[in-house]
């Protein structure tokens, strides 16, 4: 069987829904035992595609995730290790090579199964490298969706560490000739305890690499756990406080050259001409001129020099349609499209027309969001070396294998033929999916023009300017309550429909509901940013859902807790934020909470921000408490970890973030007017992880992003009076003024 | 020809005077912990030490810190851990890792000259960038070396207490 036909069967088999587990073990010959031939040895043989078990009885895991912050190289192999029983002192951890032995076929059964059939498009492969779409799909090993312990924990480690323990044991009862019930397992050994006999998994290992793995091991109960629900230091940062990790920037295979890039400002813009090429030639250190159809590199022997030479470019671009194209303009053609446009149904209930027509009060609002770029701590790079015999490659992405297919793309050569070398990412957030970037296909072009590595690396303004964006959108509410008070219709229209598919749903409980988007498509570029379409629509819909308590002279949480009968988890999560934060009780003068809610990615999270204004008027975010309910627990500390990150990422881009157009391009360069938030400006956050006890395990990477700018805006209005329909922050200046009827925090 | 002495080691190079110190210890010495971010100065992930101070070395030109002592992250952790590498690994603070060299020399500078600053002119004085959000764990982690400090003792590390284990990313 040819791998393409093993992948689409593969693929087809999940999709639909077949009773496979995991894919190694429904194949002939089975992924371990191609794995033992590409990478293992009788000494230190595959028992899953993803463990590796040496005579000395370490045992290796593999991951096919990136390391990007979110602590994927513990939280994933402390599952496989627990269910294998495994002496956690005894465990390596590598990142799984970038080869088609190790694409993460469970992620897709992992979406497959919690979302239908419905596989989110950053899973995609772009289109230009189109053979099978299923073989695309398949060959991957991509890192996004919040989807690494819910998904390939979950499904594809726990199994392959229970598979792999149930094989040592069968292993060891053949050896001593004993039923396998009567023996147990701990700290990486088989024990007999009939006969006191123990042997080494090591010592196993070997033999029992020799059995195919068993389709459905059983998998512990929660309270057999020895690792899951455990803080284990994070086997990554010991590297990340001494310099030695590395990241794709920091790449140096011998005789590397550097290249600066100048890229066409406007999106779609081509280069016309570069005037002075000579001149730029004559600068030291210079190698040459590189130009692209779409920007000029130049490639020089340090960085610095390269980027000089690039500032000294003149060089001019074709004009294009969009030249003349401003935030103003784009806004202003969503507001046509919203109101000319079709409409296409997302969510329709009941007769949401007929209730607002009848209805005494209708409250109507409008929302809107900049465009935001991702702005990742490492600048967008890529090191590539063109040899006769392949191409290495060297850079921190999201999807190893997407980027390989990319390269081989570029190149036009076999897939086979482009070593992927795995680098630490220096953030990713989106910014380093295969498909918000174009750095990867660039750096190649620039290197097919030399025999030697060449690392392209983008300047901060580059990387501002030139990536794929969180869009800008528009979206409009209407709501009514019946003659008793009770919410009675929701209408929301709004701009451009992403993922996940639910983004612009509610929670609550309304028998009317009509949402539906129209599309207004821009020319700035679409990217997936942390939390992709529910950053935007959590501020929209927990706003205007705060609108209406206020306008019903409620409580904001009575009023969202009354709206949740049906939803235990919900209220659970919004009484537990709100009792910590201490809703309802005295606050210090001059300060105000406001709070917000959401259920994405598995998870239900809601937050409590306590804020205050400055002198200048800004706003001061004191205080955030955040209760997350993700079904179970694995790593309590790493958790919190990605609480608090999600809030602060979402916190900049409530406070200040702002992606402006002017002239087709985008206006920000860098943090001076990009600007972030730091140190001093970071909230008290308190996270309060709660457990759902047979829910399944959620994700942690992204729900703690979206509910913080409607938590803040929510409590600006509860300060000030004053209600937040656009961010960010900054565009404001507040003056406190006393609350009248209603005000829950005077 | 510029001497540099980085990490108490001298080193001539044929560069120019105004080229960053940055590109000169990435490019030309090969030691890539002190990274790139901004070019502007903004955010801090270049930032070394020079006679003990924190300077961020994107925009400091060679020639102005020629015969002068550079530290970078490689050289702090010379001779074993500080205390602030440790209480890094203790609180766990890092996440995707990036900032945290010029985090760390930033911080280190700091606490060794301000040995009375308060938490909050520690966080208005140290104004590095880390776009993962690993501020509250570092405050924390300044409070608690800023405590030790003041009290002269000296933290106990357990290196058990972390995994021995091959990183190979």
């Amino acid at each position: 069987m040819t791998s393409i036909s093993r992948r689409g069967f593969l693929v087809g088999a999940t999709v639909v829904g077949g009773g496979l587990l995991m894919g190694y073990a429904a194949t002939r010959p089975s992924r371990h035992q191609q794995a033992n031939e590409q990478f293992g040895s009788p000494e230190s043989p595959f028992l899953t595609t993803w463990l590796r078990i040496d005579q000395d009885n370490t045992v290796t895991i593999y991951v096919p995730h990136s390391e990007m912050g979110q602590g994927v190289l513990t939280s994933v192999p402390m599952m496989a290790a627990d269910e294998l029983d495994a002496d956690w002192d005894l465990v390596n951890v590598e990142q799984a090579p970038v080869d088609d032995q190790f694409a993460n076929g469970v992620l897709v059964k992992g979406f497959a199964t919690s979302m239908g059939v419905t596989i989110p498009s950053f899973l995609n492969r772009m289109a230009d490298y189109a053979t099978l779409k299923a073989a695309q799909i398949m060959n991957m090993q991509i890192t996004g969706g919040s989807s690494s312990v819910r998904f390939t924990g979950e499904i594809g480690m726990r199994t392959a560490g229970a598979a792999a323990r149930q094989m040592l044991v069968e292993s060891a009862a053949a050896q001593w000739g004993v039923p396998a019930a009567e023996l147990e397992t701990a700290n990486s050994f088989v024990m007999h305890s009939g006969s006191g006999r123990r042997i080494s998994y090591g010592e196993l290992a070997t033999t029992a690499s020799q059995l195919e793995p068993p389709r459905a091991p059983v998998l512990k109960r929660p309270d057999q756990f020895t690792l899951m629900g455990r803080s284990i230091p994070r086997t990554d940062i010991p590297a990340k406080v001494d310099g030695t990790a590395q990241f794709g920037i920091d790449a140096q295979p011998e005789n590397m050259l550097y290249a600066a890039v100048l890229n066409a400002p406007v999106f779609g813009a081509t280069l016309a001409a570069v005037n002075n090429k000579a001149a730029i030639m004559q600068r030291r250190g210079i190698q040459a001129v590189v130009e692209l159809e779409d920007a000029v590199a130049v490639v020089a022997d340090n960085y610095w020099r390269a980027s000089q030479a690039v500032q000294a470019l003149d060089v001019s671009f074709a004009g294009t349609e969009y030249d003349q194209s401003t935030s103003d303009s784009i806004f202003a053609g969503y507001e046509v499209a919203l109101d000319n446009e079709e409409r296409h149904d997302d969510v329709v209930e009941g007769d949401a027309d007929t209730a607002l027509s009848d209805a005494s009060n209708v409250i109507t609002a409008s929302y809107r969001v900049p465009y935001l770029a991702h702005a990742a701590m490492e600048p967008m790079n890529c090191t590539v070396h063109v040899t006769d015999n392949g191409i290495d490659v060297w850079t921190g992405t999201q999807d190893n294998l997407g980027i390989r297919g990319q390269v081989a793309g570029v190149a036009e050569v076999d897939e086979n033929q482009v070593r992927v070398h795995a680098c630490y990412l220096g953030g990713g957030f989106g910014r380093r999916l295969p498909t918000s970037t174009n750095t990867i296909e660039q750096a190649t072009r620039i290197a097919m023009q030399f025999d030697v590595p060449v690392q392209t690396l983008w300047s901060r303004e580059e990387d501002t300017r030139q990536d794929y964006y969180r869009p800008a959108v528009t979206s409009r509410f209407r709501a009514s309550f019946d003659s008793n008070g009770n919410l009675n219709a929701w209408e929301n229209i709004y701009i451009g429909k992403n993922e996940p598919a639910e983004a612009a749903h509610i929670s609550y409980g309304v028998p009317n509901k009509n949402i539906r988007y129209v599309e207004s498509p821009t020319h700035v570029p679409f990217g997936a940013w942390r939390s992709v379409a529910h950053s935007q629509h959590t501020f929209f819909l927990e706003s205007f859902t705060d609108e209406l308590a206020w306008q019903q002279q409620m409580d904001p949480l009575a009023f969202r807790l009354s709206l949740l009968a049906d939803k235990p988890r919900h209220r659970r999560v919004l009484q537990e934020a709100a009792d910590r934060a201490g809703w309802g009780q005295p606050l210090p003068e001059g300060r105000a909470q406001g709070i917000a809610l959401q259920e994405c990615f598995g998870s239900v999270v809601a937050q409590v921000a306590e804020i205050s204004l400055r002198d200048d008027g800004s706003v001061k975010v004191e205080k955030v408490v955040c209760a997350l309910d993700c079904g179970r627990v694995v790593h309590p500390d790493n958790a919190a970890s990605q609480v608090e990150s999600g809030i602060i990422y979402g916190l900049t881009a409530a406070l200040y973030g702002q992606i402006s157009i002017e002239d087709g391009k985008v206006k920000e360069s860098n943090f001076h007017d990009y600007e972030m938030v730091r140190l001093s400006e970071t909230p008290d956050i308190e996270s309060i992880l709660l457990e759902s006890p047979g829910a399944p395990v959620g994700g942690l990477g992204e729900p703690a992003t979206p509910p913080i700018a409607a938590a803040v805006s929510n409590a600006v209005f509860a300060l000030t009076g004053q209600r937040i329909r656009e961010l960010p922050l900054k565009r404001y200046q507040f003056l406190p003024t006393p609350q009248e009827d209603g005000a829950r925090s005077a | 020809m510029i001497e540099l002495t980085v990490n108490g080691e001298t080193r001539r190079l044929d560069i120019e005077s105004d080229m960053p110190l940055l590109w000169a210890l990435r490019n030309e010495l090969g030691l890539t912990g002190t990274k790139f971010g901004c070019g502007i100065a903004a955010c801090g992930a270049c930032t070394v030490q020079v006679n003990g101070n924190a300077m961020r070395s994107c925009v400091t030109p060679v020639s102005a810190v020629q015969g002068q002592s550079i530290t970078t992250i490689e050289g702090l952790s010379a001779e074993g851990l500080t205390d602030v590498q440790q209480a890094w690994i203790e609180h766990q603070i890092p996440q995707c890792g990036y900032c945290q060299s010029g985090m760390i020399m930033a911080v280190s500078a700091h606490l060794d000259n301000n040995d009375s600053s308060s938490a909050d002119e520690t966080a208005r004085a140290i104004s590095n960038i880390c776009r993962c959000g690993t501020y509250p764990r570092i405050k924390r982690a300044i409070a608690s070396l800023q405590e030790q400090r003041r009290s002269g003792g000296v933290q106990q590390f357990d290196p058990a207490a972390t995994p021995a284990q091959e990183n190979n990313v």
